[in-house]
């Protein structure tokens, strides 16, 4: 079967059990089927999906991004830094947390392509080099005292939180760059043949900055919504989201390979982990069950996933 | 003894072998005999358990026999010397030659004492004069072919099957090959063997079996076959019927390259090529020709010399520098540096000149369909559709779209290295037929071949690189195959 009814199969496939979950859900409790959980659903799922999508484009590339979690805490801390209130008006904050976050991923970036170090070691590296710098400027504390302008980010406009606002017009903006620019294009051959893509004259080394840079700007982003929906900002925060976000990109049919994946994909993975998050909440369930769970779901699905599409 | 019974084996949806059903005597040399890719080493590799055949079964001794992994088929006795040599380069030539059957002591220690004389008797029997200890990285590809020769040997196998050992030997490594497979012979020890080598053949098989295009064409004794009636059979029709005319080149320098050097792989390397010319580089594997067209295309620069092109120095430390000069490259290499296997054949054709497919950064999606469609139809390139991932497809596809892609951004200079390799004769011919309208439409054509008829009927010169260094530049229509190997030899 060609690749592209495939992928058509995944995703067609990934919808359905996203709605027989929350089919189950909605029998098990009372609760889910509402427009007040389901509007929590998606504002518990902005930060994640904003992840997801900037590493999209990272794994795409065959790389991975570990530093995901801390970055968050970074530019959450550097975003909270600039927004005390009268300080400055509200761009410049933001615009710090963004910058803070683009900055990791083109060092990430530059290490990976110029210093030839495995994306793994690099980003495992500014996992630990960005917790550390949290909370040296933090001073170990959550930098609180924010304006009030910064924090009505996480309210909503016209009746839809602006944290799903922004995951919705992140993922269209990716999916649309991926489908119709060339560096989009790029990306895919890079992921797919690193070696060939060269030879073919693409700009291989710049491709991969690219990506990194617009993972690290996006989880900027994912760190001053962060910020402005807990009211500070947290040096320890974001622990373990790189894990959420990869796995999202990873049941969404994104090889870790590279060079296939698509940001719908990666939309619904975001959606089903997001979905089973809450149901287990819902439910009850006592955290410590709650990780066990997740773990199994997302091996298995992955592992369901591979097992197809090698038949 | 071993026989075959209806072998067949696909990639992909490609068939490259045929229910194919040949039997091998104890004690005889059995060659097959076929053009690249015409289903020897697939038959080969399905008898020594590398591949599982998907129709068919291989019998040993009257029993059917399923060998899951070349291990069992060593285990059975039968041992195979590939065609891509596999040593592992950080263990010692010993190490390698007993590996998998290394001699050990009560604990499970090896007994390296006896690790080495066993190397030491083995080598000795090649007539080969190989330091046991020496690491294998250490080796030129010569002594790595007699060290792998020596590891089947070890294994005291009843059939061993030989794919083109002789490769990349030298004459006097051949003839001690020789005579070790007489001695094998009269042990009673089965042989089956592939060469491009005409002389070989009829030195040493018995019996010869000739593949074409994945078919068995037929089994004879070899003293009823000469060389003409062998070629006959194994192409099938007259060469010079695929070949088409060529065409005198013009006076007008495209590219000039002096004094080419990036040691070991080559040195001093100077040639011409004119615009509507065709130059071949021919040598034996291993003197240095892909390393010489990839410096030129900027893949691997050279640490000295000039590239000259349309008579301005050129400075290439990528292929984007040679493609934005106008050379274009068709790498040996498919899997490794030509196809980006997850993308369909459409975006793999466009990737190097997607630029004329943009508005600013955007693709558009309009043109970009309508130059492939024009592509796959003029390459007639069978495919479901543009958007079939190119793994999908068969080698010549393959290639014919990777052609595609080089000539879609219409360089100047285009550099083909092994464009044949393991594809069908029908694509081949069609290959061909581009590579002489290249050189007619005032292009040039720099072509590295392995298959000597190829290069002397397409090519206008013929340079001749041994060892990293030009032996010899010759007039392809005055020269004959065996002047090329002459100076293609090492002395």
């Amino acid at each position: 079967m060609p690749a592209l009814d495939r992928h058509l199969l995944h995703r067609f496939g990934l919808l359905l059990v996203i709605l027989a979950v929350g089919l189950g859900l909605s029998f098990v409790t009372d609760t889910f089927l509402s427009v007040a959980n389901l509007t929590n659903v998606a504002r518990q799922v902005s930060i994640n999906g904003i992840l997801a999508v900037g590493v999209t484009f990272v794994l795409l590339t065959a790389g991975v991004d570990l530093s995901l979690g801390s970055v968050v805490a970074l530019s959450g801390v550097a975003c909270a830094t600039f927004a005390h209130p009268g300080d400055h008006t509200v761009f410049i904050p933001i615009a710090v947390g963004l910058l803070t976050g683009a900055a990791c991923g083109l060092v990430n970036g530059v290490l990976v392509t110029r210093g030839g170090v495995a994306p793994f070691i690099v980003t495992l590296g500014m996992m630990t080099i960005a917790r550390g710098l949290a909370l040296i400027f933090s001073g170990g504390r959550p930098v609180a005292n924010m304006s009030s302008e910064l924090t009505s980010l996480a309210g909503d406009f016209l009746g839809v939180p602006i944290p799903v606002l922004c995951f919705a017009s992140v993922a269209t903006g990716a999916w649309f760059f991926l489908r119709n620019f060339r560096l989009g294009r790029h990306i895919y051959a890079v992921g797919g043949n690193e070696n060939a893509a060269r030879a073919a004259g693409v700009p291989v080394e710049r491709v991969k900055l690219f990506a990194y840079g617009l993972c690290g700007l996006l989880t900027g982003l994912a760190g001053v919504v962060l910020a402005a929906r807990i009211t500070t900002g947290q040096p320890n925060a974001g622990q373990a989201y790189e894990l959420d976000a990869i796995a999202a990109v990873v049941i969404g049919g994104t090889s870790l390979a590279g060079g296939v994946g698509t940001i719908t994909g990666t939309l619904l993975g975001v959606l089903l982990i997001g979905e089973i998050n809450n149901g287990l909440d819902l439910m009850g369930v006592s955290s410590y069950f709650q990780a066990v769970i997740k773990g199994v779901i997302i091996v298995g699905a992955v592992w369901l996933d591979r097992r197809q599409s090698r038949s | 003894m071993l026989q075959a019974l209806e072998l067949s084996k696909d990639f992909g949806g490609l068939t490259v072998l045929q229910p194919t059903s040949v039997d091998f005597l104890p004690g005889e040399v059995h060659a097959l005999m076929g053009e690249n890719g015409a289903g020897k080493s697939t038959l080969m590799k399905v008898l020594a358990g590398l591949y599982r055949p998907d129709g068919g079964h291989v019998e040993w001794r009257g029993v059917q026999a399923d060998f899951a992994s070349p291990h069992d088929a060593l285990v059975a006795g039968i041992a195979m010397i590939h065609q891509e040599l596999m040593p592992i380069p950080d263990l010692t030539v010993a190490e390698n030659i007993t590996l998998g059957a290394e001699p050990c002591g009560r604990f499970w220690q090896i007994n390296r004492p006896a690790q080495r004389q066993r190397a030491l008797e083995l080598l000795k029997e090649l007539e080969a004069n190989i330091e046991p200890d020496r690491l294998m990285r250490t080796l030129t590809v010569a002594q790595t072919q007699v060290v792998e020769i020596a590891k089947a040997l070890g294994r005291r196998a009843d059939v061993i099957l030989m794919d083109e050992p002789t490769a990349a030997l030298s004459e006097q490594e051949v003839a001690a090959l020789f005579r070790s497979i007489a001695r094998l012979k009269a042990r009673g020890v089965t042989i089956v063997y592939t060469t491009h080598k005409m002389d070989e053949v009829f030195k040493l098989a018995d019996r010869i079996s000739v593949l074409r295009d994945g078919r068995l064409v037929g089994t004879s004794p070899a003293s009823e076959l000469n060389p003409a009636k062998l070629i006959q059979l194994m192409v099938g029709r007259e060469l010079a019927d695929i070949f088409p005319v060529r065409l005198p080149p013009t006076d007008e320098v495209l590219l000039e390259v002096s004094n080419l050097t990036r040691e070991p792989a080559y040195r001093d390397i100077s040639f011409r090529l004119h615009r509507g010319e065709v130059v071949a580089l021919a040598g034996l594997m291993g003197a240095g020709r892909t390393e010489v067209v990839s410096a030129i295309y900027g893949l691997q620069p050279a640490t000295s010399g000039e590239i000259r092109f349309k008579g301005r120095p050129l400075s290439l430390r990528d292929p984007q520098d040679a493609l934005a000069a106008g050379i274009g490259m068709v790498t040996e290499d498919r899997k490794g540096l030509g196809l980006i296997p997850a993308l369909g054949l459409g975006q793999n054709v466009t990737l190097t000149a997607l630029r004329e497919f943009c508005r600013g950064q955007m693709i558009d999606h309009k043109a970009e369909a309508v130059a492939i469609r024009s592509r796959v139809a003029e390459f007639t390139i069978k495919a479901t559709s543009p958007s079939q991932p190119i793994a999908q497809l068969s080698g010549g596809n393959q290639q014919k779209a990777l052609l595609a892609r080089c000539l879609l951004g219409d360089p100047d200079l285009i550099i083909l290295d092994e464009p044949t390799r393991g594809i069908d004769i029908g694509a081949k011919a069609e290959i061909y037929s581009a590579i002489q309208g290249l050189a007619r439409s005032g292009k040039a054509v720099l072509l590295v071949s392995s298959e000597l008829p190829e290069a002397l009927s397409l090519a206008h010169r013929i340079v001749v690189l041994r060892r990293g260094s030009v032996a010899a530049t010759l007039d392809a229509a005055t020269a004959d195959q065996e002047t090329v190997l002459r100076h293609a030899m090492p002395l």
